[in-house]
């Protein structure tokens, strides 16, 4: 196995009496699709708000292409080239599209005391980002005010933000939630184009996507990893079938 | 070319040549009090531009920006009692001071968001304020008479209330400039961005907090820059100059005229301070008419005077 580009040891993240990371530990190599899987409340969130800076965990240790970022504020894991999407849709509501994407690219593009030349007029900064919107299809609805847009829309442009500082790692948190069937079918067919691209970590509750796309799978319940491994594996390990998969048909069927 | 001539447009450049013209008019009319008025609404429009640049496109509320007013009005004040009148000394140090008070104020209340960072710049501003009030060689609570105005040798004598409105307009219009360069800068999309939402600011790699601590420190100085302005004008500065209420009509321009776009807060300096001086002459109680048209415009016209300028264009 090649040196893994995400390495994660002993995580450990309490929230008072819960403990929503409960020593994880977990490598993901370069290239792979490695999703994570897991009841609600299973502690994906935490892990991934973890992952980028926005929680300190209690204990343990995150390295990312060979170095410690435990300790690093959320800014540098993103110059370093860790991108993320939220789970809660988290853009810029009141700019449009392309603004949104061009600010990504500006954030990777040097700093921004700058503070003469008008910045919508920079090619260097929305080439990029219109490139960066034609990948996730939204090419169309570039100078469209975000708030006007759709859920499924909100969720590309998530995606679009984290492609356009061209991130060596993604971090995905359920883009396909509140997604009708054909949107999650073309966001399947992106994060199939994107796989081998970049590494990615994908947290998502669509099985069918998930069995599909994933080289490798985690399985978390109450903070813990139960199992980790290829999806064929995965899908035969019966703590998982018993702790989760069982349960998630089940919702699948009646819910 | 077309969309420049819309209607918002046409008014503002009409507001901005009748400014240009008042001291022709109010000499013809022999009227000195009307240039008076409109020297002391063109330096409160600097002063409310330039918080708006923080509150409007930064999103920082800051209910303390009466402090650079009187921080400007005291370095001209100060240095003239000690018998110091250049204006070459006088007007860089009113800056390079309020630009330091920023500095300390942006980096503590920066850290804090809502309604502390509300409170944060009001509690430093009401500490400015005791500190005038405390100045007992420079008038204390009364005040200090400013005997002689910024000399700038040759350049411009500032004794003349042409001369000195002009001035006064001139850097209103470098405000605006300024900020709106700023505003369409890289620098001024991450100070937007962060207003919008700061957390994915900080996930997509911007380290936001020394971005709008620069930004909370250029308007600091620009307001510095307007007291240095009116205590010329009043030739005269006090702690009044100061107190929260000041901080507060600022707010209030640039909300009456509109917080979207940079040229709103002089319409609502224009506005507010008119309202003002029609009102108080037919009643003492003038805020009784006022408060209900402030909120009026704050229910109904969200974007201000400005925004309702704005949606002509559209009709
Ligand atoms: N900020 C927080 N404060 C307190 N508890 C939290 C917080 N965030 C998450 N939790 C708790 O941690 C656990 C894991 O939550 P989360 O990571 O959101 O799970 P998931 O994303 O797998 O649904 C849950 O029990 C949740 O209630
Ligand atoms: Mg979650």
């Amino acid at each position: 196995m090649p040196e893994p580009l995400l390495e994660i040891d002993g995580l450990t993240k309490r929230f008072g009496g819960v403990v929503a990371s409960d020593g994880i530990r977990l490598a993901v190599a370069p290239g792979e699709l490695h999703a994570i899987i897991g009841p609600n409340g299973a502690g994906k969130t935490t892990l991934i708000g973890q992952l980028t800076g926005e929680l300190a965990p209690d204990a343990g240790r995150i390295r990312f292409g060979g170095t410690d970022i435990t300790r690093l504020p959320a800014h540098r894991r993103s110059l370093m080239g860790l991108a993320r999407s939220f789970q809660i849709t988290s853009l810029f509501l009141d700019f449009t599209a392309l603004d949104n994407v061009a600010l990504a690219v500006q954030a990777h593009a040097g700093h921004s005391f700058r503070f003469w030349r008008n910045a919508r007029r920079e090619r260097a900064l929305r080439e990029p980002a219109h490139k960066a919107l034609a990948r996730v299809g939204l090419v169309e609805r570039a100078h469209c005010i975000v708030a006007s847009m759709s859920h499924g829309e909100h969720r590309q442009l998530e995606i679009a933000m984290g492609l356009a500082t061209a991130p060596r790692m993604l971090l995905l948190d359920e883009p396909m939630a509140g997604m009708g069937p054909e949107e999650s079918q073309r966001m399947v067919a992106l994060l199939r184009e994107l796989k081998g691209e970049l590494t990615i970590l994908l947290v998502e509750h669509d099985m069918e996507a998930v069995f599909a796309l994933a080289d490798r799978i985690t399985v978390l319940v109450y903070g813990r990893v139960i199992a980790s491994d290829t999806p064929a594996v995965v899908r035969l390990n019966a703590e998982v079938r018993q702790a989760y998969l069982g349960e998630q048909e089940a919702v699948i069927r009646h819910g | 070319m077309r969309a420049l001539a819309n209607p918002r447009n046409l008014v503002v450049a009409a507001i901005l040549i009748f400014l240009a013209l008042v001291p022709v008019y109010a000499q013809a009319r022999a009227n000195p009090y009307l240039l008076s008025l409109f020297t002391r609404i063109i330096i409160l429009a600097m002063a409310a531009v330039s918080l708006n640049l923080i509150m409007g496109f930064g999103g920082m509320v800051s209910f303390g920006h009466a402090a650079y007013i009187g921080l400007g009005g005291y370095a001209v004040g100060i240095l003239a009692q000690e018998g110091i009148t250049a204006g070459l000394v006088q007007w860089p140090v009113a800056i390079v001071t309020s630009a330091l008070l920023a500095v300390v104020i942006g980096a503590f209340s920066l850290r804090t968001r809502g309604v502390y960072f509300i409170m944060i710049t009001l509690a430093f501003a009401q500490m400015i304020y005791y500190v005038g009030v405390g100045l007992e060689r420079y008038g204390g609570d009364d005040g200090l008479s400013i005997d002689r105005r910024s000399q700038f040798g040759g350049l411009f004598n500032l004794s003349n209330r042409t001369v000195f409105y002009y001035v006064c307009f001139g850097l209103l219009l470098a405000s605006v400039y300024l900020v709106w360069r700023l505003v369409n800068s890289r620098f001024g999309l991450v100070i937007q961005g962060a207003r919008s939402n700061d957390r994915r600011m900080r996930a997509i790699g911007f380290p936001t907090y020394r971005y709008r601590l620069v930004c909370f420190v250029i308007a600091g100085t620009i307001c510095g820059l307007a007291g240095v302005l009116l205590a010329n004008h009043t030739d005269f500065i006090s702690p009044a100059t100061m107190h929260w209420t000041r901080s507060g009509d600022l707010i209030v321009m640039a909300v009456l005229g509109g917080m979207g776009t940079v040229l709103g807060p002089v319409l609502g300096a224009l506005a507010l301070l008119l309202l003002e001086e029609a009102l108080s002459g037919l009643t003492e109680y003038w805020q009784v008419i006022l408060g209900p048209l402030l909120l009026a415009v704050v229910l109904f016209a969200r974007g201000g005077i400005d925004g309702m300028l704005a949606s002509l264009n559209r009709a």
